[in-house]
């Protein structure tokens, strides 16, 4: 009788975990097998187009050229992320958006994804709900002076009035350096950074204050930038990056690998132009798996397995972004804080495998 | 019957309609702001708000809360759109009265200046006032001066400010006896004097005695900036200028088409009584026109009011610009925000038209 009682409750117990193994394994077996790229990539790939959240217009990060071409570090990220998803950089519809709108246009669904110089807080985290997914660039908040005022650092700037646009955190980041230093600056706040900047050259205020990649920028747009200097210190970190909506996960990997794979395939010296090359004479696992050529990598994400391949190929490696925006032949900003970790910078990439 | 009962149907198909709309919005927004994981919660008008306001006509710095923002720049905005209206209307008049002259230069002047204005967009004229406000005054370092309290430059108009315990108590009492006089007039005996004799040398004399009382600060260069006195500054100015002639031209066509809705046979009456030109016009057809104009010009006072918002592109801190883009952005709490903001115009319009339509009752023929 015991004993009966006793086998009975084993075999219960064994084909209790036996069925949760096959579960489990089965899951699996599924996840392996047909991976769904998540809701945001599936609506992207169904209208065959990105909708890409960018800056109204600052050098460097999103501007329109003569032609009209948006170029910049941003877009360079919209088109890199366009290439992996859908295969072709051009299916990007760009939405431009104020500082003030931007987190809106997000939250209501009008863009996929937001690149727009745009810093990573805890407010926007949480009371926004919103994913912050990579930075892209790590800058801080500087002024842009004129050179005849003889101010060679932020504290000399007591008793100063100080152009900036609004819906940022600028201002209050402003407020919080006179509170711990003690000195008093005023700030003039507008809509657009074209009226602070034209406000400024006007004499209205005696600087221009925003982030240090903006600010190199905004002096290339000056009447006269050699009269202009950026000072030397920055009063906040501002790290710049990439926000979606909450809510879904795997769209979250897709562009959070997608930045890794850009700042990896510096890493590693894969360029745009010798990407494909290095597709058939590499022998470094990692690369390998980068471009596609060992692994279920792109599967994973639910994407093609050649999807950073594609991307590194439109715009290049991170590396190559910088240089062609910030590098000494553009806005000449130093990578400082943007190089990679092995360079002295912030850029530390997770392993590929 | 029928007609009634099938009126009522109607009535009450749209009221449904209606409110059916207004449900499926505010069940769309709970629902989204659910997934979201956000919520209505309007707690944060109490916090600290760290930031600074340039320009205020009450007390506030960054240790006040997000809630006290919104009345700082709230008085800002009441302020400017004060202005405007009083301008507004004096440079209405002066544009209709011109066109109506029939002097050539005065119509044609006027006439141009209201084709011109009223056909280029709103905001563009606004920038452009800032801009060109911004050029025609001369830098810090070469402040127009008169006498040692007033100075001019691109920073602003500096004036001495006022300060000590008695001058405000003198200007109270010197603004509530004029007012009481101006209501009680027809009770003193000496009613046949004009107001217009008595009130105003009043009113002045009592700022002048308050000003004497007062102990003034002077404002000096320090560093950057001036200090001390009172800062009017450059964005107030265009702002003002902006909104008052663009709406100028619009209260100008009103007060024309006023005019002109007067029967030709009361000029002609007024003329004939011997009054001159002037006192034909202001004492005979605008008292009347006034009843013709009230109501359009409600409309643009209203206008007036919800066009300051476009201060927050030439940085006038009114509450689009300190609430609905700092606190907004601070914050993260948009929804709350953006119900205050429209709120509080709504409110300040309400009340608006509300003192219109009083005024315009009081007008009205009686007995018709």
């Amino acid at each position: 009788m015991r004993r009966w009682t006793e086998m009975l409750c084993r075999g219960a117990t064994r084909l209790l975990a036996g069925g949760a193994a096959a579960l489990i394994v089965g899951g699996i077996a599924h996840a392996q097998l047909a991976p769904p790229p998540g809701p945001t990539a599936e609506a992207i790939k169904k209208r065959g187009m990105l909708n890409c959240g960018i800056d109204t217009g600052v050098p460097g990060f999103a501007a329109q050229d003569a032609s009209g071409k948006w170029k910049g570090i941003d877009i360079d990220y919209c088109r890199a992320l366009a290439a992996a998803v859908l295969g072709d950089p051009e299916k990007i519809k760009y939405v431009p958006t104020t500082a003030a709108a931007r987190f809106t246009v997000l939250q209501s669904g009008e863009i996929d994804v937001l690149i727009r110089d745009s810093t990573l807080t805890f407010t926007r985290s949480t009371v926004l709900g919103l994913d912050q997914v990579a930075v892209n660039f790590y800058a801080g908040q500087g002024f842009l002076v004129k050179k005849s005022l003889g101010v060679s650092k932020a504290a000399d700037l007591q008793g100063a009035t100080i152009c900036t646009v609004t819906g940022a955190t600028l201002e209050l980041n402003i407020a919080d350096f006179a509170r711990s230093t003690g000195a008093k600056i005023d700030t003039l706040l507008f809509d657009k950074a074209e009226e602070a900047i034209a406000a400024m050259e006007a004499g209205r205020c005696d600087g221009y204050t925003d982030d240090s990649g903006s600010l190199a920028g905004m002096r290339s747009t000056l009447k006269v930038p050699g009269d202009w200097m950026v000072l030397p210190d920055l009063i906040s970190k501002e790290p710049l990056g990439i926000h979606i909506r909450s809510g879904d996960a795997r769209w979250n990997k897709i562009v959070f690998w997608l930045d890794t794979a850009l700042k990896s395939a510096e890493e590693f010296g894969v360029t745009q132009a010798n990407a494909d090359q290095l597709k058939t004479t590499s022998k470094d696992p990692f690369v390998l798996r980068l471009l596609g050529v060992e692994g279920d990598f792109g599967k994973a994400l639910g994407l093609d397995n050649d999807w950073a391949l594609k991307a590194i190929k439109v715009s290049g490696n991170y590396g190559e972004m910088y240089d062609r925006y910030f590098g000494p032949k553009a806005l000449d900003l130093p990578r400082g804080l943007n190089n990679l970790y092995n360079k002295g910078g912030m850029h530390y990439t997770l392993p590929l495998r | 019957m029928r007609i009634r009962n099938k009126a009522w149907a109607w009535q009450a198909t749209t009221a449904g309609a209606v409110v059916a709309v207004l449900l499926w919005f505010s069940h769309n927004l709970s629902a989204n702001l659910a997934i979201r994981g956000m919520q209505v919660d309007f707690a944060f008008l109490w916090q600290r708000s760290g930031f600074d306001i340039p320009f205020r006509l009450v007390a506030w710095d960054n240790s006040y809360t997000y809630g006290y923002a919104l009345v700082v720049s709230g008085v800002n905005t009441l302020f400017a759109a004060a202005l405007c209206v009083v301008l507004a209307s004096l440079l209405g008049l002066l544009l209709a009265l011109m066109r109506l002259s029939g002097n050539p230069l005065a119509v044609g002047f006027s006439r141009t200046s209201i084709e011109v204005v009223r056909n280029t967009p709103q905001l563009t004229q606004i920038v452009f006032f800032y801009f060109a406000v911004l050029q025609v005054l001369p830098p810090m370092r070469q402040s127009l001066q008169w006498g040692s309290g007033i100075f001019l430059n691109v920073r602003g108009l500096y004036i001495p400010s006022p300060s000590g315990v008695l001058w405000d108590w003198i200007v109270a009492g010197t603004c509530i006896v004029v007012l009481l006089v101006a209501v009680l007039w027809r009770r003193f005996s000496w009613h046949e004097l004009p107001r217009i004799v008595v009130l105003p040398p009043l009113l002045v004399a009592g700022v002048v005695i308050a000003g004497f009382t007062a102990s003034w600060e002077l404002p000096a260069l320090k560093g950057f900036n001036f200090v001390g006195g009172i800062r009017i500054p450059p964005e107030l100015l265009a702002l003002v200028l902006g909104i008052t002639i663009y709406t100028s031209v619009f209260i100008a066509e009103i007060i024309r088409a006023a005019i002109q809705g007067i029967h030709h046979g009361q000029s002609e009456a007024a003329r004939s009584l011997g009054l001159s030109s002037g006192q034909s016009m202001f004492l005979v057809i605008l008292p009347q026109a006034l009843r013709i104009l009230i109501p359009p010009l409600t409309s643009q006072y209203l206008n007036i009011i919800k066009s300051t918002t476009l201060g927050a592109a030439i940085a006038y801190p009114e509450i689009l610009q300190i609430f609905a883009r700092t606190v907004l952005n601070q914050s993260g709490r948009a929804v709350e925000v953006m119900t205050l903001v429209l709120g509080v115009f709504l409110a300040i319009n309400l009340i608006t038209s509300a003192i219109m339509n009083a005024w315009n009752r009081r007008l009205a023929l009686q007995g018709r």
